[in-house]
């Protein structure tokens, strides 16, 4: 398995060093219109729970960007697949899916590392100055395992890169939004609250900011990111083995 | 190659349904060690999910089919590495280097980083593609992305090299190219196994040739033996809008059918085609 997540990951790795030049950029577009946006022109007059906007906005980007990065992986494998038959040249190797899946949900999980670096150095331009404890980088980490493996998993389950846009925009648009990354969730009526602490990112968010704030995550978040991963995961490996015909 | 086995590849009442299509339909066949064996039919004939199977890439339905010895399926990683695949679209990653594509092969099957530097040297030699190393592959021709994607195949060493098409798309010069480096392939000891619709292809480089239509096999022998079946010597007359060849033995026996008619034909030699169309009823180009 070892081989084989490396060898994957190796590939990844080889087309994202080719494209960082234009990569970085892209990766910098969403963040900075959220903060000059919400962050500068809208919240510089608002505090939620005694910090300043740009303060909750700053983790809320960060759990975002982990996701959406992470998630996007998933349009690699299906151009990989659907248009360049390259995921065939990975099934006829001696790779054991499982393999497989960890070296695609690691590249995914670099991609998101790699794109919450910049969110933090153009926090520190705004002028956030906040913590980044290990436990921090732990829930970036988790996030991002959750959502490149789920990633992985419906790159396997769309039959073309038309659907893969479906999913996106009716899974990880409203959970970019709903996920406690713009508002607090508690401003929200409580029916809401409750369905919307079912979603990951909501512990992906709160883990991540509390930790931001020099306060301890609760292990809850923690331990639904980790359950939600691993069920992610599984899934993954079983829908690679069903994708042969 | 090990030399214990006396059957690289062996397909016994192998199937493949497509709801109530049969894609593959109780084929059965062995290739010898060292054989060049060519899988020859139309489009849709069940060539490449044969292919397609014997490399682990779609499951059977029915039958099995043992690689070297190994039974795909039950252990499809030993299996896998028994197989070096040339797929027929081009399957390279457009954006990395010739390098780069090999070296991510010689990782997937675990070959550690001074045998794949050897191997990569020796393999774009090879090809003739040594000075294209650190080329992007997007910036090659065809017929050089064909013969990267045979390198890549041969980067570890496999005992039995699957060519599905290989020269499909390619001008007539780049194609005789890629037959003599399959050629030089073959005589190196690698057993191959080739899917063509090209009757030249198939009559140039096989061994043996398996005709094969509607996923079934109609027959398997030499391309002389099949030819000499239907005779040595042709004759096209167009009958009711469609050409219809007839057969002759020797050239005399022609010459003497043509001198007793009102009409002028060219004389040719049979071909692979016509002993298809003698078997099947119609020809590899069609459906």
């Amino acid at each position: 398995m070892i081989h084989g997540m490396l060898a994957v990951y190796y590939r990844e790795m080889m087309i994202l060093r080719r494209r960082l030049t234009r990569q970085i950029p892209s990766w910098c577009v969403s963040p900075l219109l959220y903060l000059v946006a919400f962050g500068y022109a809208m919240g510089r007059h608002v505090a939620v729970d005694g910090h300043t906007y740009m303060e909750f906005l700053v983790p809320g980007l960060v759990a975002m960007t982990s996701m959406t990065q992470a998630f996007a992986i998933s349009s690699e494998i299906n151009i990989a697949r659907f248009y360049w038959h390259i995921f065939e040249e990975i099934q006829a190797a001696p790779v054991s899916d499982a393999g497989y899946v960890a070296g695609e949900v690691l590249a995914g999980m670099t991609r998101g590392f790699l794109a919450v670096c910049i969110i933090l150095i153009f926090g520190v331009l705004f002028g956030v100055h906040q913590s980044y404890p290990p436990l921090f980088f732990a829930a970036i980490f988790l996030n991002s395992f959750v959502f490149a493996s789920l990633a992985v998993a419906m790159a396997m389950l769309v039959k073309s890169h038309a659907d893969q846009s479906l999913m996106t925009n009716f899974v990880i648009t409203p959970m970019a939004f709903l996920g406690g990354t713009f508002f607090p969730l508690h401003s929200l009526p409580l029916w809401a609250q409750k369905a919307l602490y079912f979603l990951p990112l909501t512990h992906a968010s709160r883990a991540i900011r509390s930790a931001s704030y020099g306060q301890a995550p609760e292990a809850i978040s923690f331990a639904v990111l980790i359950v939600v991963g691993l069920v992610f995961f599984t899934m993954a490996v079983f829908f690679v083995s069903k994708a042969k015909d | 190659m090990d030399k214990g086995i006396k059957i690289m590849i062996k397909i016994d009442h192998l199937s493949k349904h497509y709801k109530i299509l049969k894609a593959v339909d109780d084929l059965s066949l062995h290739v010898n060690p060292g054989e060049l064996f060519a899988f020859l039919g139309p489009n849709g004939a069940g060539k490449t999910t044969t292919i397609r199977i014997m490399t682990s890439l779609t499951r059977r339905t029915a039958g099995t089919v043992m690689l070297n010895g190994i039974e795909v399926g039950q252990s499809s990683v030993e299996a896998r590495k028994q197989c070096g695949l040339v797929p027929q679209s081009i399957n390279l990653d457009r954006e990395l280097s010739v390098f780069e594509n090999l070296t991510i092969h010689g990782k997937l099957f675990r070959m550690n980083r001074a045998d794949r530097k050897k191997r990569i040297d020796e393999l774009l030699d090879y090809v003739e593609m040594g000075d294209r190393k650190e080329s992007l592959i997007k910036n090659l021709s065809g017929g050089m992305k064909r013969r990267v994607m045979i390198a890549r195949a041969l980067m570890h060493s496999p005992a039995i090299l699957f060519l599905d098409e290989p020269t499909v798309g390619l001008d007539p010069a780049m194609r005789r190219k890629i037959w003599a480096l399959v050629k030089k392939i073959q005589q190196q000891g690698t057993t191959v196994f080739l899917t063509t619709h090209y009757i030249e292809e198939a009559e140039f480089l096989a061994d043996r040739v398996a005709f094969i239509d509607k996923g079934r096999i109609i027959t398997v022998d030499t391309p002389q033996n099949l030819i000499a079946r239907i005779g040595a010597w042709a004759i096209d007359r167009f009958v009711d809008d469609d050409m219809r060849p007839q057969y002759f033995a020797d050239r005399k026996e022609a010459n003497d059918y043509i001198a007793a008619q009102n009409e002028s034909f060219t004389l040719r030699r049979v071909n692979l085609e016509d002993a298809f169309l003698s078997l099947t009823g119609k020809k590899v180009g069609k459906e």
